[in-house]
């Protein structure tokens, strides 16, 4: 069989150990992924001891906490700690999710493992760069197009037509979906992934769209749609507890459709 | 200073910060045909404005009687005479306007049966000029309004041609020497490289600094580099005792759980089972505006009547909504309470705490977002090339109190407001004026002073000081005691400053560096704030003076103007407040005794 290796300066190093304080009550070690761009060094994962009785209870507490006391250099994205912005997605232990959401104690026992999200370049330590996925999202027009007259008023809405936008439009585009799906990571140059088919979905259903013909038709290409295998990581990783691989499944249905 | 290189770009205008106000403003002068630039520090959607839950108000009248001469009523009285009339006539009179706009970008309004905007009641908002039953007048997207919007927003600047630096950190104002604005000095954080954007005018949209105070429902972000620029750049802020505390934030958490919740009948309970802002508020009850209710709760935990084992902090109760309402309505705070206070609201009460929630106070503007000054007599000079709005900005339609879900209308409205503005006064392409060589000069020197700064206090332990400080001494109710002690306290954290130490000398995404200029920009917003707390000697809206119990209009029916030193002193003036209107439409509101 094949055997692969990262290239030489992509191997993950031990890194540095900060043990906790004389006298920390309740420690739990952190494994964070660490690297900087500019210091020419390979990868390395830090260990952090963090005393659990002066921390609040997310992940994201502890992260801070390691930054403000233990620190400094440690860098992450993070703003409105309650799980609406997207900011803080990573991969905690495993899974892609939101740093502010994840419980510590919901980690799996022993050391809490942190990477970036995987698969996208590394800014630096668990900063990924996300420029292309942002740009996959601009591809999609993600707005209202109409052809006719706009009304004086709002446009009428069912409460029945509204509900269609429940599990669609709640997406905080915090990539977790995108890059835990093994299509994106392989073909996540031109396969849309599913954070972005979701919300090319959203548009799709809205009753008050008019343009859902030429949305379709820019998705009707071997790649955009079509590398999503039904793997299934997208909804189950999504922290906001969305369903991406259905509004898939549901583009995909309404392609076969129009096609009959 | 010749170290440094940097990247020069002209364009007409400049927009700091991508939340509501600076995406409406940035797009609308696109669309004008003014070459625009939004700087911000974080992508778009991650804008604080993603974190509103409740709605956006507007006379709309979908579900019953509703006048926006109503709307202009409930806001002067929420201000508590405070707000300029003029400004509060524009944003009640624009708001319907401004909703159908966002309902054509395709925001996701709930609906009713009917098919129209969903709204909901909301603290303050009342009919037939406070005489009438509550008006239902926040438009809302379940309790997700600010996450629709502000996604629609961007997804508006997608189809205009604007152009978004994101991930860059606005370091400074560019003046030249008659005083004019001409551009921002921004460090590109990803590749830690110094971009000077010149342009015709810069709007500063960058919001509030909730992250002043130890608790405060406000993202980490909420740092209120705008008010710090301004500061720095020896203009005066406005208003900025003003701090609101959301009666419902969660206990511990300090995550913000909507007045939505009480919009659709929720109720607050002491630890009796009490519903007591019926002694405080008997008409209104739950729905009296946030520093009553705010107030209300912090008496009842002084008076023993707090839950918990500190009895320290008391309950929102919305069990009896029934689960099929809190699935339609509430969704995402129920998501919140389960996640951040472990429990699940259809069975149990929410623990809530009045929480730092916004700044009425900020950069003084116009109705047009022109940012103003007293010059000698004249209270309303105007700051040629720089324009404020959002929560950064005072207009002032919020005054001493802002109204639930009028902070986002105040978003767009003005973010709308200026890009109109600046479409007739500016001309699309119009040539750049040579800077003085000087121009960057402070910039720098600032720049290499916290980049190499190597003192004993790290960012965050000085950080953590002002927090504190903050939350002890401007709080809920507020003495002189507190205040003179609170004033001492901050000058020592704001010298502090001196001997900040930043550890991360990396250029490439260094957070190290940039939360130490947020950490400058707050203590210069803290400063101005605790000691304009302790100017005012009266209690009005959301300042609360135990030794001044009463509303003083004669003495301070007027705004608190403030600048802060590079020592970190303040010094105070003042602008009147418009008691005036833009037309015949509506007439003056003259204070009154405000009761809920």
């Amino acid at each position: 069989m094949a055997e692969f290796a990262l290239p030489k300066n992509s191997k993950i190093q031990q890194g540095k150990r900060f043990p906790a304080k004389p006298g920390a009550k309740n420690v739990r070690e952190f494994r964070v992924y660490r690297w900087n761009p500019e210091d020419g060094a390979n990868p390395r994962i830090d260990t952090y001891e963090v005393d659990l009785a002066t921390c609040g209870p997310m992940v994201l507490d502890a992260l801070i906490k390691i930054k403000n006391e233990i620190d400094p250099t440690l860098t992450f994205r993070r703003s409105c700690r309650e799980g609406i912005c997207g900011s803080c997605a990573m991969n905690i232990d495993g899974t892609n999710t939101l740093a502010c959401t994840r419980a510590i104690e919901d980690c799996s026992k022993g050391d809490v493992p942190i990477y970036p999200l995987p698969h996208m370049a590394v800014v630096k330590d668990l900063v990924p760069d996300l420029t292309h996925f942002y740009a996959q999202y601009a591809s999609i027009k993600p707005w209202l197009r109409t052809q006719s007259a706009a009304p004086a008023k709002e446009h009428l809405q069912s409460k029945q037509d509204r509900a269609k936008l429940d599990g669609l439009y709640e997406c905080i585009l915090c990539a977790c979906c995108s890059t835990a799906c093994p299509s994106y990571w392989w073909n996540g140059d031109r396969y849309l992934g599913p954070a972005i088919l979701l919300q090319a979905y959203r548009w799709i259903v809205d009753s008050r769209d008019e343009d859902t013909g030429e949305r379709l038709d820019a998705l009707e290409d071997p790649f955009k749609l079509y590398r999503c295998h039904t793997i299934m990581n997208c909804t189950r990783t999504c922290p906001k507890g969305l369903n991406p691989a259905k509004a898939i499944a549901e583009i995909k249905k309404l392609m076969v459709e129009r096609r009959s | 200073m010749s170290a440094y290189k940097i990247q020069e770009h002209e364009y007409d205008m400049i927009v700091v910060g991508a939340g509501g106000s600076g995406l409406r403003a940035t797009f609308g002068l696109a669309a004008k045909g003014l070459k625009t630039v939004c700087i911000t520090k974080v992508f778009p959607t991650r804008s604080h404005t993603v974190a509103a839950q409740g709605g956006i108000s507007a006379a709309l009248g979908n579900m019953g009687e509703d006048d926006w001469r109503y709307h202009y009523y409930d806001t002067i009285k929420g201000s508590d005479w405070l707000g300029d009339q003029d400004a509060i006539e524009y944003m009640c009179k624009e708001a319907p306007a401004a909703i159908i706009e966002l309902e054509h970008y395709g925001l996701p309004f709930s609906r009713t049966e009917e098919g129209k905007i969903y709204q909901r009641p909301f603290g303050g908002m009342t009919t037939k000029y406070g005489e009438g039953p509550p008006a239902q007048r926040t438009c809302a997207a379940a309790d997700r309004t600010g996450h629709a919007m502000l996604h629609t927003l961007y997804q508006q600047s997608l189809a205009h041609d604007a152009q978004f630096m994101i991930e860059y950190f606005a370091l400074d104002l560019i003046w030249d020497a008659e005083g004019v604005c001409r551009g921002v000095l921004a460090l590109d954080m990803a590749e830690g490289t110094l971009h000077l954007f010149r342009g015709h005018g810069v709007v500063l949209a960058t919001g509030g600094y909730g992250r002043a105070f130890f608790s405060a429902t406000s993202a980490h972000t909420c740092t209120g580099d705008g008010g710090g620029l301004v500061l720095r750049s020896g203009l005066a802020l406005q208003d900025m005792e003003f701090v609101q505390f959301h009666p419902t934030g969660i206990y511990g958490a300090g995550c913000l759980i909507t007045e939505g919740v009480r919009g659709e009948g929720g109720i607050l309970r002491n630890s009796s089972g009490e519903r007591f802002m019926e002694r405080y508020a008997p008409h209104y009850k739950d729905l009296a505006s946030r520093d009553v209710v705010s107030r209300s709760m912090t008496i009842e935990i002084r008076e023993g009547r707090g839950v918990g084992e500190h009895h320290d902090h008391l309950l929102l109760d919305l069990t009896h909504l029934g689960p099929e309402v809190i699935h339609e309505k509430l969704p995402g705070i129920a998501e919140s309470a389960r996640i951040f206070a472990n429990v699940d609201v259809t069975r149990q009460p929410i623990p809530v705490l009045p929480t730092v929630h916004y700044n009425m106070g900020g950069i003084p503007t116009n109705y047009h977002g022109e940012v103003v000054q007293r010059v000698g007599g004249n209270p309303d000079h105007v700051v040629p090339g720089l324009y404020a709005i959002g929560e950064a900005a005072c207009v002032s339609v919020h005054g001493g109190n802002r109204l639930g879900s009028n902070s986002l209308l105040d978003l767009v409205v003005f973010g709308r407001a200026v890009a109109n503005r600046c479409a007739e006064t500016i001309k699309p392409g119009a040539l750049h004026k040579q800077l003085p060589a000087s121009a960057c000069d402070k910039a720098l020197a600032n720049l290499d002073k916290l980049r190499n700064a190597n003192g004993s206090s790290p960012t965050a332990e000085i950080r953590l000081n002002m927090q504190r400080t903050m939350q002890a001494d401007a709080a809920v109710f507020r003495t002189a005691k507190t205040l003179t002690e609170g004033c001492q306290k901050m000058a020592k954290v704001f010298s502090s400053f001196e001997d900040v130490k930043v550890s991360d000398r990396s250029l490439v995404w260094n957070s190290d560096l940039i939360e130490t200029y947020e950490l400058q920009n707050l203590l210069y917003n803290a400063v101005a704030t605790i000691n304009s707390a302790e100017q005012r000697k009266e209690s009005r809206g959301a300042h609360a003076r135990e030794d001044f119990p009463e509303r003083d209009d004669e003495n301070w029916q007027k705004h608190t103007l403030v600048k802060v030193d590079e020592s970190g002193k303040s010094s105070f003036d003042f602008r009147p407040v418009h008691m005036f209107t833009l037309t015949d439409e509506v007439a003056v509101v003259p204070p009154a005794k405000r009761v809920y």
